[in-house]
Order: structure tokens, then sequence, then C-alpha cells
């Protein structure tokens, strides 16, 4: 049996009112650290009167030949780990012992890493950018050579923007990668590299909850940056959803497996393109700028999965 | 509820709706900390992880 420390919160219901609701009789929401978002969820999953328990992802300890139940471990789990391998290696065990683990293992995969995300949408019809991989510099020149510049660099696993460089010239390119060659990590010697879209200094999130758009938002570089993400200070305004954006997030959500996932576009002169779907939502930002209870429409889905 | 800064005694106010893994900062040196309860309800600090290269979304 899966040892995992279960600390109750004061989120139980009596016993059978869960029944008489016939909501799940249990959740799990695995974390390696609260954030706003998960106060959020068990917010909205007390107002539902679903009983949850979290389970720290950093203390947890499974066995590959244990038994596990829902008696543990809950009808169904929400995958919350801010750390990608972290959460991705419980949920590989959890899922392969039976357990429902919302995002699944392969969608969580192939959010996790860019080109697996390209590699979907590009084989789903999805407009996204154009994109090459190399795994040496001398390669990745010739990729840049081949798409132009100016291009954009980015590591295959990553968040946050963390080390998305612009690549305006071979110059600058040579630099970039040779200070990848020094760092010593396998993963920053896969080179993946795209065209620099052109585009108004936002991008489009659209949160998918299932088979739906929960909320779009625009997300606005600040002053004088050229990332759009709100950990390096983008700020959100609401976006109105229309009929082609919420086509093309709906067919991003299915093409990595579907779940709970925020699909990332930019504004090209053709219409969006999708650079990035994302497993382990942040929604703050949205849910503040918007209004929408994102929280309370996951723990719906969650619960309708959990039936399935 | 109050705990002490275990770095530096500072005092350390733990919000009412505080959840286990939330993480606080100490108002004097700056240190962040992990919250965990023990069974009897009591708060426990532990230094909270710093941000590792695959964190995020």
């Amino acid at each position: 049996m899966g040892d995992a420390t279960l600390r109750p919160l004061r989120l139980s219901v009596k016993t059978g009112e869960s029944d008489r609701l016939s909501l799940p009789k249990k959740l799990s929401i695995i974390y390696d650290r609260t954030r706003w978002e998960e106060k959020a969820l068990i917010k909205a999953a007390r107002r539902k009167r679903v009983s949850t328990n979290l389970i720290d992802g950093k203390s947890i300890c499974l066995s590959i030949s244990g038994k596990y139940n829902s008696e543990t471990y809950g009808d169904i789990i929400l995958q919350r780990c801010i750390s990608y391998f972290r959460g991705l290696h419980i949920s590989a065990v959890l899922e392969r012992k039976g357990l429902s683990v919302v995002n699944s293992f392969n969608t969580s995969l192939i959010c996790g890493n860019k080109l697996f995300t390209s590699l979907a949408l590009e084989n789903a019809g999805v407009p996204t950018p154009k994109t090459y991989v190399a795994f040496t510099s001398e390669a990745a020149l010739e990729a840049l050579e081949r798409i132009g510049y100016p291009a954009v660099v980015k590591p295959v696993v990553g968040s946050w923007g963390r080390l998305v460089s612009p690549v305006r010239d071979r110059a600058t390119a040579e630099a970039i990668l040779e200070h990848r060659e020094q760092m010593n990590n396998a993963l920053l010697q896969i080179h993946y590299i795209q065209e620099m879209v052109e585009r108004p200094p936002r991008d489009i999130r659209t949160i998918v909850v299932g088979d739906e758009v929960a909320v779009s938002v625009y997300r606005s570089a600040p002053a004088g940056a050229w990332r759009t993400n709100v950990a390096l200070g983008a700020t959100t305004t609401p976006c109105p959803t229309s009929n082609q954006l919420e086509d093309i997030a709906l067919r991003a959500a299915k093409a990595v497996g579907g779940g709970v996932l925020a699909v990332d576009a930019m504004e090209s002169p053709n219409g969006p393109v999708v650079h990035e779907v994302n497993s382990t939502i942040e929604f703050r930002g949205a849910s503040a700028a918007t209004g929408v209870n994102i929280a309370s429409k996951i723990i719906d889905y969650v619960i309708k999965t959990s039936k399935k | 509820m109050k705990c002490k800064c275990p770095e530096c005694d500072g005092e350390i106010t733990i919000p009412k709706d505080a959840v286990e893994g939330e993480i606080v900062t100490c108002p004097d040196c700056g240190l962040e900390y992990e919250l965990t309860f023990d069974k009897d309800g009591r708060c426990n600090l532990k230094t909270a992880e710093v941000v590792g290269e695959d964190w995020g979304e």
C-alpha cells in the first residue's frame, strides 16, 4: 500500500451526504505548494460539499507493486504539483494502479514538453508556429537559418518564460547556444526553435475545462518587455472568446488529451496560433480579471470525470 | 495564531484561513516557510523549497 501523508482538512461532510448528492466520496488534491489556486479549489470543493484530502507530494512514498484504492486516494485525484517532474511521476504510479488522475499522465507528459505539444498540435491541424528541433549548436544554427531571423529559442521543459530568448541575428544565436552548452543540463541541449510570430505585445490565454471554454483573457507584457508570462509581470484583462478562438482552443485541448488546460495563443495576421498548452494551470489572474469562478468549474469537471 | 521564526526568532502571524502547504514569510528576516499542522492543530514551519527549474504550469 502506498504511504502518503493524508491530512483531512476541514472539508469532510457527514457520511451519506455526498452519496445523497451523487457526489464522489472523496477528492484528493496532490500539491507541493499551496498557492492561491489550491486554496480556491479547496474552497470550491467545500462549497460543493466534496470531502477533500490534501496530499503533500513532497512527503509521498509510493511502491510500484503496492495496491492503491479509493479509500486512501479518493475517487478522483487532482494533480496540482508545481514541480512538473514530481507531479508527472506521481501520476504515472497512481494512474498505472488504476486510479483516476486529472490531468492524466499522458496529457501532463505532452503539455510539460513544448516539442511534444507542438507535435500534437501540428498532428491535429491546430494552427501553431513553425518549429524546429536540433540537438547541437551547429544544427540549431542551421535550423535558425531555415526559419529565418528573428526567431525564438526555448527550452523544451520549463515554464514562466524561463530562458525563452528572442534571437534577432546569428551573433546573438551563437552567444545563447554557447551559454547553453556550458550549462550542465541535458534538456538544455535540446534546442526548440520557433518562428517569431508577428503579434501585438500580448497573447490570449483560453482556459478549457473538459469540453468547454471557461474563459479567455489577454496577457499583456509589461512596458518594455517582450514575454507575456504573468510570472514576469504581464497584466491580465478580459478577452471575448470568438467562435474561431473557441474552436482552436477546444481542438488544442483535445489534441493534448483533454482535461483542465490553459491554451496560449498569439494573434498572428492570419488568426490565432497556439504556442503552448499548460496542464497544471494557474488561473488567479484570469479569475480576478473576469470574475469567473474557474475553481468551481474545475471541481464540477472533476466530479463529472469521477463518475465516468 | 503565531509562530516563532526558526532562523531569527521573529514572530510570524499565521492567517486564520491558512492551509497546509501554504507559504508564510518572516516579517523580520524575510525567510519563507511552508506551513504544516500537527495532529493537535499546532503549526510547524519548515524551510520552503526554492523554485526549481521544472516549476510552473
